[in-house]
């Protein structure tokens, strides 16, 4: 499954940047490696750096002086971060791609589907206006809106939540991307909806054998789709592992606590087991492991000591002290 | 809804407003206190005097035949004639409107011109020098009275550097001063909507998705956003058009040009019922003309709209 | 749950309700589009009864129905027996204060520019609560929905949105209700919180005898804590059911394919 040489390796990411005087740790040093032809599953809560993690790969955060990167991000060799603006912009669209949460949001209002579409393949692969649409309605095809030949030339407002959705990722593969970032896709849709759109994100991975970020707060989606997973909490990972390895045996207690507090019918009369408290504000710079203030296992040396990302099982990284141990409920 | 039914829908609502117009005028007029006969007439005037000249106003007849007579003319473009002049009114306004729509025209295009370029700029280059032109220039195109930066223009480009001719309307350079004190005050208002218009638009969430799919930051402001951030813009360029014809009015006395603008005024100095009218009416009907316009061009360019 | 023998009306009856809004424009025949088609649901006191359906499909019309907020176009709301229908405006009001609705959204639920204190005391002083008993309730109910009464004079900008719903909560317990309907209570909340939440709200129905009616797109969550559900769709309620009976045996086409949509399969991890 692992692939000797990673396709974007993440390494000591950290990005700080001053909200009013004071400053904000949105990513505290993150290590993740992404393969291709495999699905990366980033599941966190609001405020855990999962969206600053995809805006970072792409160079989209506003890049003021207020804001501060550290670290390295290396594509196929070349580190991302130190790359000057417009050779940046060369990867993005055509090497990198992303998805959005909101498609209606994401979308341009003004300019049609087809359109959309064709201007990212002239940009990028220099195509003439006939080929570029040529290319448009094949891409409408493997994404599943083929079979009206309407949408092409429709504004966003003329389709469904799920057809913009589609037609979102239909931009974002045209010009046949190594790797595709997928912000939260699925949460503004129906769970109907969702299981399409999740469906439809496989096979593409499949057939264009790219490397996906999928990023989602929502566990179940995540298992759903995802081949490995990293466990973000207050910008730090704090477990990475295969799917099924992370599923069958959770480590952190973080990730044990997120698995045991979702509802469903097997827990039905049952008190769900809720984190108590709320998340680390993002301005403090505790010593020692972010978790300890809500974790049931936190002992003395939790506070003072920061946990690292370690192996504790193959290809399973956990940051804690105390992986393995029991608690009461 | 498609364009045929929305552009229908449109001019319904443009013929209501002229006739609520028309309505507001013929009453306005004769509620006012004291016999416009009279006011015309003068003091010496003899009884029969007064009794010919409300003949000839025919306010001798009862309010409800004058209103459907009124209303009758009125569809037919037909405002009688001046008390004054004893020419119909229609053409007295249709000989001196091409002047002021010329004025407003111009003024407009001078508006327009300094006010959407710089309003696009200090957007896109906030706290640049760009943006502090345009600041000033919105700062003092809103303080500034028209017609006083008429009076300044001309002393300056007219009297001391004798550029531009002092009155008369003979060559299209004598249309530049006016214009300009037109255009002038109404940039000012179009450049702080064309700037938050466009800084709306530039932060909004599809230019993300625009840079993220790797395009040219000059094609995802003047591509991108701009389509966008015009389409509100010309709703109020078609308003402002209509204040302008309006401030043509005042610049005309300023610059002396023959327009509609003094035609109106002397009207008011000397009674002139029935020019009067026809004036209101007539500005009623260009100004929601204009808007009218204004609203077809913006379902054209946003289809969305019709929807409502 | 057991009852205890003694058969009472339900709490909620809806008798056929429909719901038609209008379509737009003058002089148009514009045909009503049908929010909610014929719904006919008994809400059994101290029950949760959950209402499962996606977007559109009619559930939060259907509330706003039930509470006569928006009444039905046809059809009969029945609330402890009595017809809403047929009261007067002040009857209706009184009767109003026993169901309250919590929705989704906490930013929006309270007014921006007062204090949580002032947003808790607002609907007691309308019935003429006097102050020492309304500063006693206030604080009451804070405490059991788990925020600090040292508290009360802050804005709601300074809560997280976890504790912004608990408040919304409390505000909405000021009335003493019988009945809660909560329409997605819980889908804007981190899952961490989501859970808190959900306990809370299990704790105050136990504590203070409610009757829920429990509407979310959730499958899972609404088989957590309802004991009867009913799915809708398109207007209409497709299925009803017993939870446990409903996971088991789904009949209906459109049930199975909510069903086999919950990503990592219902029934959880």
């Amino acid at each position: 499954m692992n692939e000797p040489e990673p396709l974007l390796k993440i390494e000591n990411l950290a990005v700080r940047f001053s909200h009013r005087g004071k400053i904000v740790h949105a990513l505290r040093g993150i290590d993740i490696s992404f393969y291709k032809d495999e699905i990366h599953g980033l599941v966190g809560e609001s405020g855990s750096g999962k969206t600053v993690t995809a805006t970072s790969i792409m160079g989209l955060l506003p890049r003021s002086s207020a804001e501060k990167i550290s670290g390295n991000i290396f594509y196929k060799g070349k580190n991302l971060l130190l790359m000057p603006e417009e050779e940046l912009r060369t990867y993005r669209g055509r090497t990198i791609s992303m998805v959005f949460q909101e498609p209606a949001k994401y979308l341009n209002p003004s300019f049609k589907i087809g359109g959309q579409i064709e201007e990212m393949v002239k940009l990028h692969m220099g195509l003439s206006k006939a080929a570029a649409r040529a290319r448009a309605r094949e891409l409408l095809k493997l994404v599943g809106l083929g079979r009206d030949e309407r949408v092409l030339d429709s504004y966003p407002y003329e389709l469904s939540s799920g057809m913009k959705q589609r037609a979102m990722i239909a931009i974002a593969i045209s010009c046949n991307p190594d790797f595709l970032i997928a912000d939260e896709p699925t949460t503004a849709l129906d769970v109907t909806l969702q299981k399409q759109i999740l469906e439809l994100i496989r096979t593409l991975k499949n057939i264009e054998d790219m490397g996906v970020l999928f990023i989602s707060h929502d566990l179940a989606i995540i298992k759903e789709i995802a081949d490995r997973v990293s466990v973000i909490y207050a910008g730090k990972i704090v477990e990475s592992a295969s799917k099924e390895s992370l599923f069958d045996n959770p480590m952190h207690p973080y990730t044990r606590l997120l698995m045991l507090s979702i509802p469903d019918a097997r827990h039905r009369g049952q008190k769900l087991a809720a984190i108590r408290g709320q998340v680390l504000d993002s301005t403090s710079m505790p010593k020692g492991c972010l978790f300890a203030p809500r974790c049931p296992l936190a002992e003395q040396q939790c506070f003072s000591l920061m946990p690292e990302l370690e192996e504790h099982d193959r290809g399973h990284l956990a940051a804690c002290h105390f992986v393995g141990k029991s608690w009461n409920l | 809804m498609d364009l045929a039914r929305f552009i229908a829908k449109r001019l319904v609502r443009l013929i209501l407003t002229v006739f609520l117009i028309s309505t507001i005028v013929f009453f306005v007029i004769r509620i006012i206190p004291g016999d416009p006969a009279l006011l015309i007439a003068g003091i010496d005037a003899t009884p029969s005097d007064i009794a010919t000249i409300r003949a000839k106003l025919g306010t001798d007849r009862p309010l409800s035949v004058q209103y459907f007579d009124f209303l009758w003319k009125v569809v037919h473009l037909n405002f009688g004639n001046s008390m004054i002049s004893e020419e119909p009114v229609t053409s007295l306004i249709l000989q001196r409107f091409p002047l002021t729509l010329a004025l407003a025209v111009f003024g407009m295009i001078i508006g327009t011109v300094i006010a959407i370029p710089i309003g696009i700029l200090s957007a896109v280059k906030p706290w640049s020098a760009w943006d502090y032109v345009g600041l000033v220039i919105s700062q003092l195109g809103m303080a500034i009275p028209s017609f006083w930066l008429g009076i300044f223009l001309l002393l300056v480009f007219a009297v001391k550097i004798p550029i531009f001719p002092l009155f008369g309307a003979e060559t299209l350079a004598s249309l530049v001063l006016p214009a300009f004190s037109l255009g002038f005050a109404r940039a000012a208002i179009l450049l702080r909507h064309t700037r938050a218009s466009m800084s709306e638009e530039l932060s909004k969430e599809y230019i993300i998705a625009a840079k993220a799919k790797g395009l040219p930051e000059r094609m995802i402001k003047y591509k991108h956003a701009l389509k966008n951030a015009l389409l509100p813009i010309i709703t109020v360029a078609g308003i402002e058009f209509g204040y302008m014809l309006g401030g043509a009015i005042i610049i005309e006395q300023v610059f002396s040009l023959p327009g509609l603008g003094r035609l109106f005024l002397y009207a008011i100095y000397q009674r002139d019922f029935p020019l009067i009218q026809g004036g209101v009416v007539f500005i009623a009907i260009v100004f929601s003309l204009v808007n009218f316009a204004a609203d077809v061009l913006y379902s054209v360019v946003n289809p969305r709209i019709r929807l409502e | 749950m057991p009852f205890c023998g003694e058969i009472m009306e339900p709490l909620i009856q809806c008798r056929n309700i429909v719901k038609i809004h209008r379509g737009r424009g003058i002089g148009e025949i514009r045909h009503g589009f049908k929010a909610v088609d014929h719904v006919s649901i008994e809400i059994e006191r101290g029950r949760i009864f959950g209402l499962v359906g996606e977007s559109g499909c009619g559930k939060t019309t259907l509330a706003r129905a039930i509470l006569y907020l928006d009444p039905p176009t046809s059809g009969s709301v029945l609330f402890d027996g009595v017809e809403l229908g047929s009261l007067k405006p002040s009857m209706l009001r009184k009767y109003r204060r026993r169901m309250q609705i919590i929705f989704q959204d906490p930013h929006t639920a309270l007014d921006p520019r007062m204090t949580i204190y002032d947003s808790l005391s607002e609907g007691l002083i309308n019935i003429g609560v006097d102050k020492p008993r309304r500063d006693k309730k206030i604080r009451e109910l804070l405490d059991r929905v788990g925020i600090s009464s040292t508290y009360s004079r802050r804005f709601p900008h300074e809560f997280s949105t976890g504790q912004r719903q608990r408040i919304v909560i409390a505000r909405a317990l000021t009335m003493d209700p019988e009945f809660l309907i909560l329409d997605e209570p819980v889908s804007n909340l981190d899952v961490s919180i989501q859970a808190q939440i959900i306990n809370l709200l299990m704790d105050l129905k136990r504590d203070l005898n409610l009757t829920y009616l429990f509407i979310s797109h959730d499958l899972n969550l609404v088989s957590y804590m309802c004991d009867v559900v009913a799915v809708m769709f398109e207007g209409k309620i497709v299925e009803q059911a017993q939870t446990e009976a409903l996971l088991a045996h789904p009949e209906h086409p459109y049930t199975r394919r909510l069903l086999a949509s919950i990503p990592g399969g219902a029934g959880g991890f």
